[in-house]
């Protein structure tokens, strides 16, 4: 550089001649000092950077840096300016990327050296206060258990420590809440090899939590076969009119709930059965006419007997009543029976004759000649003249 | 802060490497599983075998090392297994078709034999189905279709047991229970035919009640009818010669008043009736 500063100051105008030399360079860039030509020179040597950037920045920037001069010849102001090169651009390098990459991260939390330890500290803290406090719920119970794996103990509700979060693991499950399973209708054979259609529900809880979580691989499923099981031998142990009717179905849900408990206790399930309930119990859908037709029977014997009864009614009302009415007129009839009689006599004969057409024959001897067509015509007469009379 | 890194390179390239190591060479057996270590295809050790009478938290389950590479770890299921068979039809002993439907729950005790001779669970579960079907069938068969249904199904159940147990114990794993879930006719023939039988018996039942009904309601009129007669005559049996009378008076108006239609009488002198109009 000093030479080149030697030359500028004193020849300032030969410069001109080094300029023309300049012009030979690929750079093209003839009508700049000699300064910046021969500046350029070390970034054409530091092939490896990537040439689209550099065509254009390493022109300015490496001006002031050529002027303020290290002090060394040519050469040997060349090989720093590649170092130069890094360590000056390390800051920006994120936009580059590539080598040296991670080192950039570190910087960009520059709020002094012990940022990181205290954020460190800080989210440890959060961790350990979020994961080891608990606080179980009234109905539930959780077990701990070391690292997911030896079962440590069962927590009750209210507010517990553990270790925070990968030394023990905490895993709460509502213990007094009722669960059911309704399980949908299905054939089942009756003592009596018949068929009934029959739904229930399951009610059950955990009775201990250790043995649910880890006795049995799948707590509910055996449930629901337990209760099978239960329900089909307990529902073939009666007929299936008692099964129908409702008056064997305490005992079944009882006989259930007993088989079933039995069942999951012997294999320690932890499972606690609170009831059975039968909600449908029905003939199978394919004979119930003929079970709708055996009520209809029902019906109509009611109905016939109850007919019966009130023919009874009727009839013993009609017995009671002609009886005393005979018994009333036989009294007076006791008191005066010839009177009574012809009284009786006279007044029906009364009541009948007024109502007749008569025909009298007084002569003794003269065979009576009936005229039942005169007798018939006449009723006709009479007929179409109450109809006449009625028009 | 750069400096970090260069500054404990060392540190933490060692602390990375230690935590790929221990995750290697770290397992954790929980409560439910027994692990199996096989070393170089051996099944060498066993960890947290189930015994029946160890609380939990006293069992083998926790941490524990492995050689990575050389040892591998196989989780066997501790828990109660579950063991399905699907409907099969069974032939009784008095040639009924029956539609059986069962489980079976069993534990594996003998992990190692398992693996051995079963591999895992999954090819265990198909291992012993075949088998609880054939011992079913075999059982089954034997009895009648009426003592399936009835309690003494449980001995049956016993013994199925029992030669499940047997052949399962060669798997390493106990049978605990086998039990049939459902026992239903088959779908088809003998189902239709169940279903006829019912639908018969119910309208046999209907024709007796309808029959029933009848006869009661016969019963009641006839009963009535007697009493009524028994009214009667208490009545009338006082003097059945006034009765007559009394009757024929009551019959000449029911006849000749209310009775529909127009009457007409032809009387002869003789009448009672004119014995007055006659002077006599």
């Amino acid at each position: 550089m000093q030479i080149f500063d030697g030359f500028k100051q004193r020849f300032g105008q030969s410069a001109i001649g080094l300029a023309m030399a300049g012009k030979k360079n690929p750079w093209g860039a003839g009508n700049k000092g000699g300064d910046e030509a021969s500046g350029e020179k070390p970034s054409g040597q530091s092939g490896d950077e990537p040439s689209g950037e550099k065509s254009e920045g390493p022109r300015n920037p490496w001006l002031p840096g050529g002027g303020s001069g290290d002090g060394a010849g040519g050469k040997g102001r060349r090989a720093p300016n590649i170092e130069d090169l890094f360590k000056n651009r390390g800051p920006e390098g994120p936009r580059r990327g590539g080598p040296g990459g991670p080192n950039f991260r570190l910087p960009q939390r520059p709020g002094g050296k012990s940022w990181a330890p205290i954020l460190i500290v800080g989210v440890a803290l959060i961790w350990i206060g979020l994961t080891s406090v608990h606080f179980v719920q009234p109905r539930e119970q959780a077990v701990v258990t070391w690292f997911g794996g030896k079962y440590q103990d069962t927590l009750n509700p209210g507010t517990n420590w553990t270790y925070p979060w990968p030394v023990q693991q905490v895993t709460a499950t509502d213990v007094s809440e009722i669960r059911s399973e309704d399980v949908p209708k299905k054939l089942i054979l009756t003592g009596d090899q018949n068929l009934v259609d029959l739904g229930y529900l399951i009610r059950w809880n955990i009775k201990d939590l250790t043995l649910f979580e880890f006795q049995l691989a799948d707590p509910e499923e055996t449930v629901l076969e337990a209760a099978e099981t239960a329900m089909r031998s307990s529902v073939a142990e009666k007929t299936l009119d008692a099964v129908i009717s409702g008056e064997g179905r305490a005992d079944i849900e009882q006989n259930v709930l007993t088989r079933m408990q039995g069942i999951l206790d012997a294999y320690g399930s932890g499972i606690n059965v609170q009831g059975i309930e039968i909600d449908k119990s029905d003939p199978p859908e394919q004979v119930i006419e003929a079970f709708n037709d055996v009520l209809a029977a029902q019906q109509n014997a009611e109905q016939e007997i109850n007919q019966a009864r009130r023919y009874a009614q009727q009839l013993l009302a009609r017995a009671e009543g002609d009886a005393a009415a005979f018994n009333n007129i036989y009294e007076e009839y006791r008191l005066a029976p010839e009177v009574t009689r012809r009284r009786l006599y006279y007044e029906t004969m009364e009541a009948v004759l007024a109502n007749t057409d008569k025909t009298f024959i007084e002569a003794d001897g003269v065979t009576p000649y009936l005229p039942l067509s005169e007798v018939q015509r006449r009723s006709q007469q009479a007929a179409s003249q109450a109809q006449q009379g009625g028009q | 802060m750069e400096n970090v890194w260069q500054n404990y390179r060392l540190a933490i390239i060692s602390v990375a490497i230690a935590a790929v190591a221990a995750a290697a060479s770290l397992f954790v057996v929980p409560e439910t599983k027994q692990a199996v270590i096989i070393s170089a295809g051996n099944p060498t050790k066993i960890v947290n075998m189930y015994r029946p009478d160890e609380p939990y938290g006293q069992t083998g389950a926790g941490f524990y090392w492995r050689i990575p590479l050389y040892e591998r770890v196989q989780m066997v299921e501790r828990r109660v297994l579950d063991l399905d068979m699907d409907n099969q039809q069974v032939l009784t002993s008095d040639q009924q078709r029956l539609q059986v439907n069962a489980y079976a729950r069993f534990r594996i005790i003998q992990p190692r034999i398992m693996v051995e001779r079963a591999g895992d669970e999954t090819r265990l579960i198909s291992q012993l189905s075949p088998i609880l079907t054939s011992v079913l069938r075999q059982e089954l068969g034997r009895r009648t279709f009426a003592s399936l249904l009835t309690a003494e199904r449980g001995n049956a159940m016993t013994n199925i047991r029992d030669q499940l147990d047997r052949q399962a114990r060669e798997y390493g794993a106990q049978i605990i229970d086998v039990r049939i879930k459902a026992a239903d006719l088959p779908e088809g023939t003998p189902l239709q035919a169940a279903f006829t039988r019912m639908q018969s018996e119910r309208q046999e039942e209907a024709a007796t009640i309808r029959a029933q009904g009848r006869k009661n309601a016969q019963i009641i009129r006839a009963e009535a009818d007697a009493d009524a007669a028994n009214t009667y005559a208490a009545a009338y049996g006082k003097d059945p010669q006034f009765y007559d009378f009394y009757r024929a008076m009551q019959s000449y108006r029911t006849t000749f008043i209310n009775a529909e239609g127009e009457s007409s009488m032809i009387l002869s002198e003789d009448n009672e009736y004119f014995r007055q109009f006659r002077g006599q």
